[in-house]
């Protein structure tokens, strides 16, 4: 039950992956080193990583802690630069999603995505209309002018979805947007990002801790070593949707791998 | 397409079922609160008065020292009466409105400054706290000799005295700024002065609240220390002065007038205005607890 020909799982470092990914390719990593801190206390969160997301997936990244998943996401959103190697990113940039919604507390749901909008450039006459159709995309409508602190978790999350559409960037990154969520809320998320994705046709790259959420989610599913981190498995999840046995077992295999990935740092 | 309707519904049953009651306060109960809010206040300045007329009703004292209220009461008439009352409140109340508004001016200039240039606050924050700590009466003799007995001398022992405050309520209000919202502003594209229009003021505005509110008291302190010692015929009766005069005259009823005027202008300021601004600020962010 390994699902043979869906996955392709690797054994910690026996296997170099170059360029996993579907071309076209609208985000690369190549050859990426990054560290942190100073001569000393010097970390490497990413090592020779090569990635590539190719246009219109939806990626999961799936690691334990320390393998420098928020580092890739800054590196793509552009917030960072790598040490050595070299990032292409979307000419239209990367808008970015978190755990924790973010949303300004001072404003309302709506003036929230108006203010993206507005940073993005968009005139005022055009930001009302725009903000109310991305709401109801999300189907916030009725909150519309709710306070984030009179939202419920849930809530917050397509809010910030709402927000980060706003950005009308091709590529989505989200850093673990719904390890804070309830399951119940989080399964109907899950259910509804999907239909987002398929309607609108964004790239995502979506990073978790969890097995199921992307095997769930992704088309795609890379397995990040921890310490430095770099890609050590990738498994095809596109067609899984709806044989669960199927799924189940690419999970098991993921979570195998994970395991001895984690063992090694015994 | 009835797999999507069907998650749409359960979403929106889960959204309801979420939802904190998030009902508005009606403007009639906020209002209804505002009113309420100086009741204890003012109940306590009862209490306060029927413990003075019982110390006079004991004759402890010579009633020059402890007058009765009623004759302070009287007192206050009288210069109510002559005009004096109202042309000290006017001269205190307008130095004290020009003076704290220029104070939150600068103040906020110099709290940006410190807040975003780290060069600048290494240097000047210390100082600043330092000034926070020193009581400003003692700046009134240095203003006095380099601005003489001017409207200039007594702004300026305000100033020091109430843009400190401003300044490290603005820096506390932007250094309590969660990172993560600092972040999403960059996601979202803003740099620089738009960064600083729409995610740090915005931001800090309940530590800069806060700070206007000290900034206000100490405003007000430092004004009353100026007058009570800058006094002068060139700079006419303040509150202050009128103090003074109080003192000069050896009048223990024009004294207590004069320092009831402070108070109540003190906490007219702070329960009418500060108080219920700073609520609401806190009350819209979801931070207030009423």
């Amino acid at each position: 039950m390994s699902g043979d020909d869906a996955a392709t799982g690797a054994e910690p470092g026996a296997v170099n992956l170059n360029h996993p990914g579907v071309e076209p390719a609208i985000v690369r990593l190549d050859s990426v080193t990054h560290e942190y801190g100073g001569a000393g206390r010097r970390v490497v969160a990413l090592q020779d990583l090569d990635l590539a997301v190719g246009r219109g997936e939806l990626l999961c990244l799936l690691g334990a802690s320390g393998c420098g998943k928020s580092t890739m996401l800054n590196l793509i959103a552009g917030l960072e630069d790598p040490t050595r190697g070299a990032v292409t990113r979307p000419e239209s940039g990367a808008a970015l999603m978190f755990q924790d919604s973010a949303l300004f507390p001072w404003l309302d749901v709506t003036t929230n995505v108006e203010l993206a909008l507005r940073l993005r450039g968009v005139p005022r006459r055009e930001r009302q209309q725009e903000a109310r159709r991305l709401l109801a995309l999300v189907r916030l409508e009725d909150a519309a002018k709710r306070r984030v602190h009179e939202l419920s978790g849930g809530m917050r999350q397509r809010a910030a979805l709402a927000r980060a559409l706003a950005q009308n960037t091709e590529v989505l990154l989200m850093d673990e947007p719904f390890a804070a969520l309830d399951a119940i809320t989080r399964d109907l998320l899950h259910l509804e990002l999907l239909d987002l994705w398929r309607e609108l046709g964004r790239t995502i790259v979506f990073v978790t801790h969890n097995v199921r959420e992307a095997v769930a989610l992704g088309q795609r599913v890379l397995l990040l070593s921890s310490r430095p981190g770099r890609v050590i498995g990738e498994w095809h999840t596109a067609d899984v949707e709806g044989h669960g046995a199927q799924a189940a077992g690419i999970a098991a295999d993921i979570t195998a791998a994970l395991r001895r990935e984690l063992e090694r740092h015994a | 397409m009835p797999e999507t309707t069907t998650i749409s519904r359960a979403e929106d049953g889960l959204d309801r079922l979420e939802q904190t009651s998030g009902d508005r306060p009606r403007i009639g109960r906020a209002g209804l609160r505002i009113l309420a809010a100086p009741l204890p206040a003012i109940g306590a300045v009862a209490v306060m008065v029927g413990v003075w007329q019982l110390v006079f009703s004991l004759e402890l004292q010579p009633p020059s020292v402890l007058p009765s209220p009623a004759e302070v009461a009287e007192t206050a008439v009288d210069l109510a009466r002559d005009g004096s009352l109202v042309e000290a409140l006017w001269v205190s109340g307008s130095r004290a409105v020009v003076g704290f508004a220029l104070s939150v001016f600068v103040g906020t200039l110099l709290g940006l400054a410190l807040a975003r240039v780290r060069l600048l606050r290494a240097a000047l924050g210390p100082l600043v706290t330092a000034l926070l700590a020193m009581p400003a009466v003692a700046w009134v003799p240095a203003a006095i000799i380099a601005f003489g007995f001017t409207d200039a001398a007594i702004y300026s022992v305000v100033l020091v005295g109430a843009v400190p405050s401003v300044a490290n309520g603005l820096v506390a209000g932007v250094d309590t700024i969660p990172p993560l919202l600092h972040r999403a502003g960059q996601v979202l594209g803003a740099r620089g002065w738009t960064m600083v229009r729409h995610v740090l003021l915005p931001a800090a505005l309940p530590g800069y609240i806060a700070g206007v509110r000290q900034a206000w008291a100490f405003a007000w302190r430092s004004l009353m220390a100026a007058e009570l010692i800058a006094s002068s015929p060139q700079l006419g009766v303040g509150v202050g002065q009128l103090l003074q005069q109080g003192r000069t005259l050896f009048d223990m009823p024009r004294v207590i007038v004069a320092m009831g005027l402070v108070l109540l202008i003190g906490l007219v300021v702070e329960l009418g205005v500060f108080g219920p601004l700073e609520r609401r600020v806190l009350r819209l962010r979801g931070m207030a607890l009423r």
